[in-house]
């Protein structure tokens, strides 16, 4: 049983406080994704599950043991570092089989699992070269393939694929995937891109400033974000954030451009309050060009300029100006637009967002 | 031949050829020659008969110069070991430190500064059976009461030479290994302590194998040095007490100026040369392997 609980673990360097106090409950063989901006204290987080950084207050328990103090060699964890960590004058074999040499292991029962792993990885016929003769996604493998040799409880990965390139990070996603479906560990994934998160993750830990923002399922988190932040952070290209006031009924934007208030949030706001107004672009759509016919209630219609076009082939990406910003629509079925062309835009408000205009919290119910 | 003109980069070069050819060259053929020859320098004369490898077999079956050439060797393999082990500890404690590396850094390198020839007066004194500060240090501790010889008796004072050496030339073992420890990616080493090294396996597996180059380098260095070590011993003990620690170079000395048998001393000069020679073709072989393994860019 590798449950990994994190309770009001705090990381100081010096007097700087960088991690204030996150509590977390990682299930066994649950797939977490640690995931915020650069800087929000996600290494340290993991570094301090690793036991590669002393904790300077809380808890930390694997399998419901605390382990604060025990070195990282007592803790039975893997972790895949970004920049892959191998050992230079091992080869790929030796990178692969040294956490079972250390432990004591003879070579005769080393040598099946290291090829047992490489045959997961494709790295068979890679096993005698050293790491200065591999390229970048087979470096990224090996440095996988040396973790799951040791076949630990939890495995750790910190930004294991952002050296990648795009192509190579879209394949190693799904191995990842299937990995985890196959080894059946928990798995703590920290990335700072979303889109890793949301593919990989059973659940999704939003970080920002050394505080947990949002813990949820993808889902959770991309339909029913807590704050601005994390609505700002997941989903792509980002919600459209825009901030407003609510005069009688609607929400008013700073040009006295105005949406109706969807019903939902009647209740939840006063006259007068200031609020930010999410809309994702999925909900902007040309008429007729929508996940949804653009027909139901809470849809407004309303007439909008094109100011910049991204077609992405199956889709495009329209830009165009309303309340006096910029805001991102998205068209599937697409036509060629051109800029300056007015056309009918959907905004489906029963989809729309509003966090409070001071601490950024959502209104919803 | 008119109208023919050296190309340019050997007419740039020829200044420097020709102080090189002066400085180096020419002396170097001359000594080499002279090695064949009978020569003395109160007989000028002899320089111009010449015999033959009768020099070099002279050596082959001279005791003293085997003894001699023995205990080169001995110092070398002593020293060398002593100070990479020395070395290797001052860096990594120097390594450790969180602040002010740098003064640690300059203060590790002041031995480097002194002039053998002052290290050598210096341990001379110390190691003084009267006055020295090391008998005196002993006897105030109550090690003992006696006047410990250390630089009349032969193996004492061997001891005390190899002191002074170490003492002299452990920083640049600490200085290259130390430059080898900060070029280190330090991921390696979280990568090893998470895959179950104790810190003695951390060390022994991934820390060592990535510093040896280093190592070896300093090795080449000093090898060359301590071969041809001549300032210290001839300060400290001149070869002496009778000759107990004669090395190659005060023995070549003492042949050349002293019996002035300049041909016999130049014969034991390049005997002495291919030896330092040998060591170091040993150590870059040594580093080249270690330089591949550790993939270095260098
Ligand atoms: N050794 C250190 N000393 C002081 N501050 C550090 C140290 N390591 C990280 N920090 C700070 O801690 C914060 C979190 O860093 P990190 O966990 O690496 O962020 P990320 O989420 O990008 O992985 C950053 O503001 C960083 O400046
Ligand atoms: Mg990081």
């Amino acid at each position: 049983m590798a449950t990994v609980s994190l309770e009001k673990l705090v990381k100081r360097y010096g007097a700087v406080e960088v991690v204030h106090g996150i509590d977390l409950d990682v299930a066994d063989r649950e797939f977490i994704a640690l995931v915020g901006p650069s800087g929000c204290g996600k290494s340290t987080t993991l570094r301090m599950i690793a036991g590669l950084e002393p904790i300077s207050g809380g808890n930390l328990r694997i399998g419901g043991k605390i382990v604060n103090d025990l070195p990282p060699r007592s803790r039975n964890l893997a972790m895949v570092f970004q920049s892959y960590a191998l050992y230079p004058h091992m080869t790929v074999r030796e990178n692969m089989g040294f956490s079972l040499k250390i432990a004591g292991q003879t070579p005769e029962e080393i040598a099946p699992r290291v090829e047992e792993a490489a045959k997961t990885l494709d790295l068979t016929h890679l096993l005698d070269r050293r790491p200065s003769q591999l390229s970048g996604g087979q470096r990224q493998r090996v440095a996988m393939g040396r973790a799951i040799v040791r076949q630990p409880e939890v495995f750790l990965f910190d930004e294991p694929l952002s050296n990648l390139d795009a192509k190579l990070r879209t394949q190693m996603r799904v191995e990842i995937k299937k990995l985890h479906a196959k080894v059946q560990s928990t798995v703590i994934y920290v990335t700072h891109d979303q889109v890793e998160a949301m593919t990989l993750a059973d659940r999704i830990v939003i970080m920002r400033d050394g505080h947990i923002e949002q813990v949820g399922t993808p889902e959770d988190v991309f339909q029913r974000p807590n704050s601005k932040f994390v609505a700002g952070f997941i989903g792509s290209p980002p919600m459209n954030l825009k901030d407003a006031e609510i005069a009688d009924g609607h929400v008013v934007f700073s040009s006295g451009d105005r949406l109706p208030l969807p019903s939902r949030f009647r209740d939840r706001v006063t006259a007068g309050q200031r609020v930010t107004f999410g809309l994702r672009p999925d909900d902007l759509y040309p008429a007729g060009h929508g996940i949804h016919s653009g027909e139901d209630a809470d849809v407004y219609r309303h007439d909008l300029h094109v100011i910049l076009t991204e077609p992405l082939g199956n889709e495009t990406l329209v830009f165009s100006d309303f309340g006096g910003a910029e805001w991102v629509g998205r068209m599937l079925n697409p036509r060629r637009l051109v800029s300056g062309e007015a056309l009918p835009f959907c905004f489906d408000l029963s989809q729309a967002h509003l966090f409070d205009g001071e601490t950024g919290k959502t209104l919803r119910g | 031949m008119k109208g023919w003109r050296p190309p340019a980069p050997f007419l740039l070069l020829l200044p420097a050829i020709v102080v090189l050819a002066a400085v180096v060259i020419v002396p170097l053929i001359l000594s080499l020659y002279s090695s064949f020859t009978p020569f003395r320098l109160t007989q000028p004369a002899s320089l111009y008969t010449f015999v033959g490898f009768r020099n070099y077999a002279r050596i082959l079956a001279d005791r003293e110069f085997w003894t001699a050439f023995g205990r080169t060797v001995l110092l070398l393999t002593v020293a060398l070991n002593v100070e990479m082990l020395l070395g290797l500890g001052l860096a990594m404690l120097v390594e450790k430190a969180t602040s002010g590396q740098r003064l640690l850094r300059t203060i590790m390198m002041f031995p480097m500064m002194f002039s053998p020839i002052l290290v050598g007066f210096q341990f001379k004194f110390m190691f003084n059976d009267n006055i020295g500060l090391v008998n005196n240090a002993l006897q105030s501790l109550g090690l003992t009461d006696q006047a410990i010889p250390w630089l009349i008796d032969g193996s004492l004072a061997f001891t005390a030479i190899l002191v002074a050496e170490i003492w002299s030339s452990t920083s640049v073992f600490a200085i290259l290994i130390l430059a080898g420890l900060l070029a280190m990616p330090k991921e390696p080493i979280e990568a090893a302590r998470v895959d179950g090294c104790t810190p003695w396996q951390t060390f022994r597996y991934v820390t060592w194998p990535f510093i040896m180059p280093f190592a070896y380098i300093a090795m080449t260095i000093r090898s060359l040095d301590v071969a041809r070590a001549y300032d210290i011993v001839k300060i400290m003990t001149d070869g002496g007490p009778a000759k107990r620690t004669e090395l190659i170079w005060t023995l070549v000395s003492r042949t050349a100026y002293a019996d002035a048998r300049m041909g016999l001393a130049n014969a034991m000069a390049y005997v002495a040369i291919l030896l330092s020679i040998l060591f170091t073709v040993y150590f870059f072989r040594k580093l080249a392997a270690a330089r591949t393994q550790i993939a270095a860019e260098w």
